[in-house]
């Protein structure tokens, strides 16, 4: 219980398991060395374009067994709106299904 | 050179079964638009297509001959009946020996691959249909029109994603230039409504969940369509001579490709395009006043294509016509660049431009003049039809009246 506060909580730092998971997705994807993205780094440094993006939302919704929106999609601006958005679809799948995290 | 007419259209489409219900749809910017059959779409997350209402293919052909082909190939055949009546074409052993067929298409029969596949990994069937290969061929839509009618000259399909048919026509205008034959039947179709396609599609995050609105700030993506248009066209001189009628000219094929990425277009390579049809052509910049634009209704191709008409068109730009039907169609893929030139003759041979529909509201990366909603009355001369594929591979017809 205690790891699923930890993981919900948001965080600016890339201590916590969700971030670094999803930093390693978006390296993975991206074929970048795992310690290439930070989660301050912008998408224009990473090279990501439109269809990276969708790419790597892709590899998310996979990873944490969520589902992203299109709209939200179109909103997302920087890897914290990638980590922050996947929290809460986590927060979301877990209030409505009961199940542990994954991640 | 010699100089290329079209002098029979066929078409198919959510918004007309026939050439003359598809004009009339343009005429009073009349959407097909509706929802696809939810047995097809199962969890995907848009609901409306361009389906083609109350299409049997049982009206059309036996159900022998209709169990050999895809429902691609079906509407290839419908389509290039259609054209050939038009045209009033009377087929001589030399002239079935020397006609050329080219067609494009973006999934050819994927519909019927995809039900194999469905067959063996989900329900374990230890086979699939035995026709599988032969109906999913992109170019069995032009074999079964050279069935159909006996046609053994040059006969293939280009497959360019969305640019498809635009380079088909491309590619017959060569041809008969060439004098390498007199007449060609060319054109595309599509018939993408299978449920893994539709999955692909979703997955691109392309796809509207409402409707298609090219142009307007409120767009939020394409709208898939199933369909088929095909163009009979020929030398000047054969169709004089044999007394048909020429309902257009195709005065120029521009291509290119952008060298930029595999999704995302560019407005310099789709400029590329325009101005090299422009110069096929031998027009100016200045002679055009239709553009059946690309116009998916993604917020990018609306953005890119305005960009890419402003560097083409110059200090012309504003006062160019732009409409993009597929509003009414939907994206019909590889069918799209000939449908669309279909909508351009057909509109401009009934002295009328068809409206972009769905315009809500005016984005200012999109400043042109869009035809919003309402059919603008209009006698035009020369036009051209776009068309810009995933690939970053442009096509663009150059259409002037006769």
């Amino acid at each position: 219980m205690s790891d699923e506060m930890n993981l919900l909580e948001p965080v600016a730092a890339e201590t916590d398991e969700l971030t670094r998971s999803v930093l390693r997705i978006i390296a993975e994807t991206q074929r970048k060395e795992p310690d290439q993205v930070k989660i301050d780094s912008t998408f224009e440094e990473l090279g990501i374009d439109s269809m990276d993006g969708v790419n790597i939302v892709f590899a998310l919704e996979n990873e944490f067994d969520i589902n992203v929106p299109d709209d939200e999609v179109k909103n997302i601006r920087t890897i914290r709106d990638m980590v922050e958005g996947a929290r809460r679809l986590v927060a979301e799948r877990i209030a409505r299904t009961g199940e542990a995290p994954s991640a | 050179m010699r100089r290329v007419v079209v002098t029979g259209i066929g078409v198919l489409c959510a918004c007309g079964k026939t050439r003359e219900e598809f004009r009339e749809a343009l005429r009073y910017g009349r959407s097909g638009i509706g929802q696809i059959d939810p047995n097809v779409l199962g969890d995907t997350r848009f609901r409306n297509g361009g389906v083609i209402p109350g299409f049997n293919i049982s009206d059309h052909m036996d159900p022998k001959q209709a169990d050999m082909i895809d429902r691609f190939a079906q509407l290839a055949v419908v389509a290039a009946r259609e054209a050939v009546a038009h045209s009033g074409i009377e087929w001589t052993p030399e002239l079935r020996d020397t006609t050329a067929i080219i067609t494009g298409s973006c999934v050819g029969g994927q519909s019927t691959e995809d039900q194999g596949f469905y067959d063996v990994y989900k329900t374990g069937k230890p086979r699939v249909h035995p026709m599988t290969i032969p109906k999913t061929m992109a170019n069995a839509g032009a074999s079964a029109i050279s069935l159909e009618f006996g046609i053994t000259g040059p006969v293939f399909t280009i497959a360019t994603a969305c640019a498809s048919s635009a380079h088909a026509i491309g590619q017959a205008v060569s041809l008969v230039r060439s004098g390498m034959t007199d007449v060609v039947i060319t054109g595309g179709s599509e018939a993408p409504f299978s449920y893994g396609i539709l999955k692909a599609w979703e997955a691109m995050r392309v796809v509207s969940p409402t409707m298609c609105r090219p142009f307007s700030k409120d767009r939020t993506g394409m709208i898939l369509g199933e369909g088929a248009a095909m163009l009979v066209i020929e030398s000047l001189e054969h169709a004089l001579a044999r007394g048909a009628t020429p309902l257009m000219e195709i005065v120029g094929i521009g291509m290119s490709s952008d060298a930029h990425h595999i999704t995302q277009p560019s407005a310099e390579g789709a400029a590329r395009a325009v101005r090299r049809a422009l110069a096929d052509a031998g027009l100016a910049p200045c002679d055009i006043q239709y553009v059946n634009a690309h116009g998916t209704g993604t917020s990018v191709n609306d953005v890119t294509e305005t960009r890419a008409l402003h560097q083409a068109f110059g200090d012309h730009a504003p006062r160019l016509a732009v409409s993009s039907t597929k509003a009414m169609h939907g994206h019909t893929l590889g069918a799209a660049g000939a449908l669309e030139t279909a909508a351009a003759i057909l509109s401009m041979t009934s002295g009328f431009l068809p409206p972009t529909i769905n315009y809500n509201v005016p984005d200012p990366e999109c400043d042109l003049d869009y035809i919003p909603n309402e059919t603008r009355t209009m006698e035009v001369e020369c036009a051209i039809s776009n068309s810009f594929a995933f690939g970053g591979l442009n096509a663009v017809v150059a259409l002037r009246r006769i």
